[in-house]
């Protein structure tokens, strides 16, 4: 039996201790808003905030997160979180729309912890989050748009 | 409003459906095919395409069946019949319909439509429903803004009626009915009941364009919300009561078969239920993902590869260069071209260009649920290929296409992967499901391994150009040979696309080259590969495009003349092709100074009857690797329905082509594919991204596509500005500066 907080919620699972972080989440809770893209934390859809900083549950096991605090996209209540959200509807990012989660979990994840950052740092932050329909320039637009509203 | 924008409308073909329920009351404009008088009962609250699937079938109460739904608590909904997989059909058609409506943008929502190629198929494509080619738009152009004129008409004679006022003196805006004394106004769902009793008007007009107040402007997207918050609904993402998932292990390599399995360390993994062979493979099936991988890692299976393909990416080449040599089937002939490039005096010149295998590697690996019931099969898919799909499963089963429901989702890209001639994953799914007799749904998974090693790839090609140029520097003389697969031969599509030994999308973007040049042959040889091959965002365009625009340049640069300038003597005919050309260098500055190892590149090319043309700068690096700094595009598809939306798609379809032009390639070491997941295939990342600015040029054409046709465009834009930065030329895809 593996415990940890999910969204703010102490959550008891009975699975294999090497499943994914990633597969438990989707297929043992349900929360499917964070994606399967390769396994090998190449594509970054599947970023969550493990304590707070950004993970892929595609190569971390579910063990790794045993007393720990896991968030999702559907559990964002950060400031950030609002402001980043907000900016990407503004600036209609999405196109297929299913790498946005883990972009937005990254880009929240640069935003608590640098809320004014240059363009070499966005680069840098969502350097390991792939889109193959290349939102790119609107992602970077709505990370300063996003800073801005925060500051 | 003229005369021409009177349009009849069969009465025959639009039928009103009038359904009370407890819900509400629904003005329904059908299309021919419907039963009158089946009662739909209005959907509850669907936005986006899972809700109209999974959940109202779960619920069996409603069978969508129109384009558009108005309900009393005054929720217009559009049905849409192309699958939302990025590229904004959603947003798009519902403008179409809220335009005519007159509905205001935040009363309208989306939804799905059925699988029914009597009512939804593309109007291009015959009697089949499906999304490809660029033509969602185009072919619903007039369908959608007549079923939305319609509905409006309807809801004004109610009106009227009630009012006792002449209906020329109604006014609609915003969704709001008013008359012109103003002493009445309701909405929409005030009258939704008495609309559905009006008659069908027999004509219907529609707006001029001066008149348009949602299209042409940048309406917000009807997935943004959903799309960003995590709700949105993928194939991934349904849970069934009972689903079982899917792994199937696939032969190494094209045409391997199966020789023998051992299944007993997969079926002891905890989880895994079933272990069954189908004909692409074995599938293990469990109550998860993880378990399935599990169990299907532990499978022992032999494989007979005596018929296998067995060659490499440097064998295929060799065979291709030799085919290149000799004439092949005639695509286009104009002129004495072999005489004009022999002729004495004239200066030739050749190239020869080469392009790999390219995967699709849309984010959301290609997967299906799949269920079999008593009246046949339902589907969870988000497809691209609705008629297709269905013909394959009922073949499977041995049942009739329309007992095959499919429930759309959203689709995680598919660049034209999900639009599967031969319904490969789909037709996988059901193998799954009838070899397990399954009654529970089963979700069908490929890992991205499974994904980018299936095949169904761009193809490989290549292409040998010879030019020649007279003692003035005239082209006068053209001669391109493209030696690949063809798509469409052995598929449904081998009749409409295959003509004279010619698959027209092997040399699409070749055989139109619109350039004036007087003697001009364009050949393909067709080679026969176990490599599955499929149309990849643009199709023959992915390579033609390159080919031509870089060995324009190259004649261009052998005669000191300016790119552009060049160009435009040659494009004298074409004034689309110009005024996307004079756009984009006019913006990009074309001409001014860049600096020491910078350069800039232009082309221009046609697709899916839009035109695009791009101009790339690019630095040139002490380490010889190379930067794409800024991209301008010009684009004319005709009258802009959503232009944020046609940025969006010239940002990212350019994004996709500069995968290819940087890094994308598949190759094959002795029959086996090399590459398996992002850390070997490499796409394009944020970093890479240049700065974008589009423009479009106004029009008052009808609408075409968007979707494709800045993908072809970036490749050589980015190798001419490369030959400007660095005097050489770039024959092959990817690029590379060091040989």
């Amino acid at each position: 039996m593996i415990e940890f907080t999910l969204n703010g919620t102490p959550r008891q699972l009975d699975v294999a201790p090497d499943t994914p972080l990633l597969w438990a989440l989707r297929d043992s809770l349900g929360l499917t808003g964070t994606k399967y893209g390769c396994g090998i934390a190449q594509c970054g859809a599947c970023t969550v905030h493990l304590q707070g900083t950004p993970i892929r549950s595609c190569v971390t096991p579910v063990s790794a997160a045993a007393g720990k605090a896991v968030t999702t996209i559907e559990g964002l209540q950060l400031s950030s979180a609002r402001a980043v959200q907000a900016a990407w509807e503004s600036l209609d990012v999405v196109q297929c729309g299913y790498c946005q989660s883990g972009q937005i979990m990254s880009a929240v994840a640069l935003l608590s912890r640098k809320p004014e950052p240059t363009d070499k740092d966005i680069d840098e932050a969502m350097a390991g989050n792939i889109c193959r329909c290349n939102t790119y320039a609107r992602i970077r637009a709505a990370i300063k748009q996003a800073s801005k509203a925060l500051s | 409003m003229t005369e021409k924008n009177r349009f009849s409308l069969d009465r025959r073909r639009f039928l009103v459906v009038s359904a009370g329920t407890g819900a509400g009351l629904t003005l329904g404009v059908l299309l021919p095919g419907c039963d009158g008088g089946q009662a739909a009962a209005p959907a509850p609250a669907p936005s986006g395409p899972g809700k109209a699937g999974s959940q109202l079938l779960s619920a069996q109460t409603f069978e969508p069946n129109a384009f558009v739904r108005i309900s009393g608590d005054n929720r217009v909904t559009v049905i849409v019949k192309h699958v939302e997989m990025g590229q904004g059909a959603y947003t798009g058609l519902a403008t179409l319909v809220a335009e005519e409506l007159d509905a205001a943008w935040s009363q309208v929502q989306v939804e799905a439509a059925p699988a029914d190629p009597a009512r939804y198929n593309n109007l291009f494509w015959g009697k089949i429903q499906g999304t490809g080619g660029s033509t969602s738009m185009a072919n619903s152009w007039e369908q959608m803004r007549k079923a939305g004129a319609a509905a409006r008409a309807m809801l004004v004679a109610a009106a009227a009626k009630a009012w006792a006022v002449p209906e020329d003196e109604i006014t609609v805006s915003e969704g709001v009915l008013s008359h012109a004394a103003g002493d009445h106004q309701a909405s929409f769902g005030d009258f939704a009941e008495r609309a559905a009793q009006q008659p069908v008007p027999g004509e219907v007009m529609l707006k001029d364009p001066e008149e348009f107040r949602l299209i042409g402007t940048p309406v917000p997207r009807k997935d943004s919300k959903a799309k960003t918050n995590g709700t949105a609904r993928f194939t991934q993402d349904v849970q069934l009561p009972g689903m079982l998932t899917a792994l199937v292990a696939h032969p190494p390599r094209f045409g391997a078969k199966l020789k023998s399995f051992d299944a007993a360390k997969a079926k002891a993994v905890p989880g895994v239920q079933q272990v069954v062979q189908i004909p692409t493979g074995v599938a293990v099936l469990a109550g998860d993902f993880w378990s399935a991988k599990k169990g299907r890692d532990a499978l022992r299976i032999e494989w007979d590869e005596s018929d296998a393909f067995n060659q490499g990416t440097p064998e295929l080449l060799a065979q291709y260069r030799e085919l290149a040599l000799k004439p092949g089937n005639v695509a286009r002939d104009e002129g004495d071209t072999e005489a004009a490039l022999r002729a004495p005096g004239h200066k030739t010149l050749q190239a020869e260009m080469t392009f790999p295998y390219l995967a699709h590697a849309a984010m959301e690996p290609m997967n299906c649920v799949l269920q079999r019931n008593d009246k046949g099969v339902e589907i969870w898919n988000g497809a691209q290929f609705q008629t297709p799909d269905q013909r394959a499963v009922a073949a499977v089963f041995g049942i009739a296409p329309e007992q095959v429901k499919i429930n759309m989702l959203y689709a995680g890209g598919s660049f034209g992967r999900r639009a599967n001639p031969q319904s490969d994953y789909v037709s996988e799914a059901a193998q799954i499901v009838k070899a397990s007799d399954s009654r529970v749904p089963v979700k069908l998974v490929w890992t991205r391994e499974d994904d980018m090693r299936a095949g169904y790839y761009r193809p490989m090609y290549l292409h040998r150009m010879e030019a020649a140029l007279d003692r003035e520097g005239n082209p006068v003389a053209w001669r391109q040979r493209v030696v690949g697969q063809s798509i469409a031969a052995g598929s449904a599509f081998e009749g409409m696309l295959v003509k004279d030994g010619v698959d027209v999308t092997s040399v699409e973007g070749a055989a139109n080259l619109p350039y004036a040049i007087p003697n001009l042959r364009i050949e393909l040889h067709t080679t026969q590969l176990p490599v599955p091959v499929q149309w990849w965002r643009s199709v023959g365009s992915t390579h033609t495009a390159f080919a031509v625009e870089t060995f324009i340049d190259r004649l261009a640069a052998e005669t000191g003349r300016d790119p552009l300038e060049f160009r435009r003597t040659l494009l004298k005919k074409h004034p689309r092709h110009l005024a996307v050309l004079e756009l984009a260098a006019d913006k990009a500055g074309w001409g001014e100074s860049l600096g020491e190892m910078r350069g800039r590149g232009i082309a221009v090319h046609e697709s899916f009857n839009s035109y695009v043309a791009q101009v790339a700068e690019v630095s040139v690096h002490a380490d010889n690797s190379f930067s794409v700094d800024r991209v301008v595009i010009a684009v004319d598809c005709g009258i802009a329905v959503n232009p944020d939306v046609v940025r969006a798609q010239m940002e990212g379809g350019m994004g996709y082509g500069l995968s290819a032009a940087l890094s994308s390639e598949i190759t094959f070491e002795a029959g086996s594919v090399v590459q398996s997941n992002f850390n070997d295939y490499q796409v394009l990342r944020i970093g890479q991204m240049p700065e974008v600015e589009v423009y479009i040029v106004p029009s008052a054409q009808p609408p075409s596509g968007v979707g494709e046709p800045a993908t072809p465009v970036i490749a050589p834009a980015v190798a001419n500005a490369l030959r400007a930065a660095t005097g050489r030329y770039f024959e092959r895809l990817p690029l590379a500066l060091s040989a």
